[in-house]
């Protein structure tokens, strides 16, 4: 701006006067640029602060550790806790060797092929799909039609197809980064392409698909929907059994808190609580991504 | 001397080599030995017969007829998009890899057709490496870097693979530079060491022929000056093609030289012949700096 009025002094009066209309237009640009920030960090800091401060007072030893006791007024969360990291993990476990074994196929095999686009476009329409209506494709799928049941698994596979779309175009994209040169330089040693894309490819891109992981788990740990119908219960006695069983989950444990119930104050603590480690579980989540972003740019630009 | 010449340049193309005795079979058997050692040109390595290369419908080489002998370096030279990559990526089946194109034409790596189907693309370019124009080290520590080769074609045992990639570091005069820094990152190296590193990479796996195109466009001159040494060294063992824009770096490293123009081979003869008398008047204009 100081630049532009200097450039202005030496000008004639009516150009000036428009460099001031610039420098005031430009000014008001920043401006409103700024408010919509400032409006962004106010809105953040205020659902931080709330929640902080409504479930701090929740949160303590015997929380983290016991089982739920007087129908959810007292005791522990431990279950949903145990439960939503069991969910968290079984999607994982079924998305990532999936997504990836997709993305490879999509950015190494057959990048032009019509089974290629189908594909593309059958991920990208799964990115869309609302989540609720994943919850009641896993009622349909496996809850019913494979017949697992409300339980672990059943939860797991619909929260890991909730998944599938943030991991294949996060490794996708992680793939495609892999310069060209490095594929050839492994082809020329008399590597196969398997070889080079176990080898070689795989590994380079790793971090970037550990990323898209880490994203995945931070959307799939707060999802509530798609267990709905699928894998989580109000109250289990104790703690989940086996990979079969209906589990708790802490989304979901907050949503029955606040609907159902005979103590609706003692509850909202409760419910407050839960949705602080909910947060603190994403956030620590992401903040592993960065780390993990982070060092791999190191590796990548110095010794 | 014209009569001369001729007989010169069919020894070069091997025409007179090809004896009803080498018959085909599975790339990988052992070459015949006969030619090679004290005979001053020797049966070339590795021949091209009546090369045509297409883009689509767009044709980038020509008819080449070419042969590489063991134990000396040749020069690929001409200007840009001649088609130079091309067709040193045709000797090690790279070129494959780009969808829509076609070739025509034989080549022959002891003999025996490259292209046929009973030819193993990697077993092939574990016998004919390449280094290439940008230094493309894997994102990899400098050890990986030189045992990968060796590891993805079966050679078992840590010993033997430390012992190659110590054996290759220092042919590749990158040893004294790395040894107490194996386990850092390759990227790390500087392009100069980092182009010696994949030469080190190729050598690991012993090949026969190496393909280097523009092994220097990205280095500086002391770090070119290592690497056109190196190539006088290992030329004692292999057969070199090498591709370059440099002029001087073709009289200063190359026995022969061959000069490409528009997808075709025009000259091809010892190098300084090629300098000094090129037969061709559009050699003379390209290497006396009247185009490209
Ligand atoms: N993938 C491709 N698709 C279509 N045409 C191509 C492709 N690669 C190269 N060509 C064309 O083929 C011709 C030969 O290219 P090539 O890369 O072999 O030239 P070059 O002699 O190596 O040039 P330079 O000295 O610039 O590296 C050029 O006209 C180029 O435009
Ligand atoms: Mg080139």
């Amino acid at each position: 701006m100081t630049a532009a009025g200097a450039a202005g002094a030496g000008l004639p009066v009516r150009a000036r006067g428009r460099s001031k209309r610039r420098s005031l237009a430009q000014k008001l640009g920043f401006a409103a640029l700024g408010a919509c920030m400032a409006a962004n960090v106010f809105f953040l800091g205020a659902i931080l602060f709330f929640i902080a401060s409504r479930g701090l007072g929740a949160i303590n030893w015997a929380f983290l550790t016991q089982v739920p006791r007087d129908s959810m007024t007292a005791g522990g969360v431990a279950p949903a806790i145990v439960g939503t990291l069991y969910l968290t993990l079984g999607a994982v476990l079924f998305a990532l060797p999936l997504g990836v074994a997709c993305a490879v196929y999509l950015t190494e095999y057959s990048p032009k092929g019509w089974s290629a686009a189908l594909l593309r476009v059958g991920v990208n329409n799964l990115a869309g799909v609302p989540s609720v209506v994943f919850g009641l494709f896993g009622l349909t799928v496996f809850v019913k039609y494979f017949g697992f049941g409300v339980s672990i698994v059943s939860g797991s596979l619909t929260l890991g197809i909730l998944a599938l779309p943030v991991i294949i175009s996060a490794s996708q994209e992680a793939l495609t980064a892999v310069p060209q040169s490095v594929r050839e330089a492994s082809l020329a040693l008399g590597a196969t392409q398997w070889e080079t894309i176990r080898r070689v490819v795989l590994p380079a891109a790793l971090p970037g698909i550990l990323t898209g992981v880490i994203l995945s788990v931070g959307r799939v740990a707060g999802e509530t929907a798609p267990i709905l119908f699928t894998a989580a219960a109000f109250y289990v006695r104790g703690f989940p059994q086996s990979p079969m069983s209906e589990v708790m989950a802490l989304p979901y444990h907050i949503y029955a808190l606040m609907t159902e119930g005979t103590h609706p104050e003692i509850q909202t603590r409760i419910a407050y609580g839960c949705s602080l480690l909910l947060l603190a579980l994403v956030l620590s989540v992401s903040l592993i991504a960065i780390l993990i972003r982070q060092r791999q740019r190191k590796a990548c630009h110095a010794a | 001397m014209q009569h001369d010449a001729v007989i010169d340049y069919e020894r070069q193309m091997g025409m007179e080599n090809f004896h009803p005795s080498l018959v085909r079979g599975p790339v990988g058997a052992a070459a015949d030995p006969a030619g090679e050692g004290r005979s001053p040109a020797p049966e070339p390595k590795l021949t091209a017969r009546g090369v045509n290369f297409y883009y689509g419908s767009k044709q980038a080489l020509r008819g080449v007829n070419i042969g590489f002998s063991p134990r000396r370096v040749t020069a690929i030279i001409g200007p840009s998009g001649c088609g130079k990559s091309t067709f040193i990526r045709l000797l090690n089946r790279m070129q494959e890899l780009v969808p829509e194109t076609r070739m025509e034409g034989e080549i022959l790596l002891d003999g025996l057709d490259i292209m046929s189907s009973a030819c193993d693309p990697s077993e092939l370019r574990k016998r004919v490496g390449m280094v290439f124009q940008k230094p493309n080290p894997f994102p990899k520590t400098i050890y990986e870097n030189v045992a990968y080769g060796p590891e993805v074609n079966g050679v078992k045992g840590r010993n033997l693979i430390e012992e190659k990639v110590v054996d290759s570091l220092k042919k590749a005069a990158l040893w004294g530079e790395v040894k107490d820094r194996l386990k850092d990152s390759a990227l790390g190296l500087s392009g100069g060491q980092q182009q010696r590193l994949c030469i080190a990479r190729c050598l690991a796996v012993e090949p026969e022929v190496i393909l280097f195109d523009e092994p220097c466009a990205s280095l500086d001159p002391i770090s070119t000056g290592k690497v056109e040494e190196l190539i006088l060294e290992l030329k004692k063992d292999y057969t070199i093609v090498i591709v370059t824009h440099n002029m001087q770096q073709a009289a200063r490293v190359s026995d022969r030289t061959a000069f490409f123009l528009m997808g075709e081979l025009v000259e091809e003869g010892d190098t300084e012949r090629i300098f000094k008398a090129p037969r061709d008047g559009r050699t003379e204009d390209y290497i006396t700096g009247r185009f490209g």
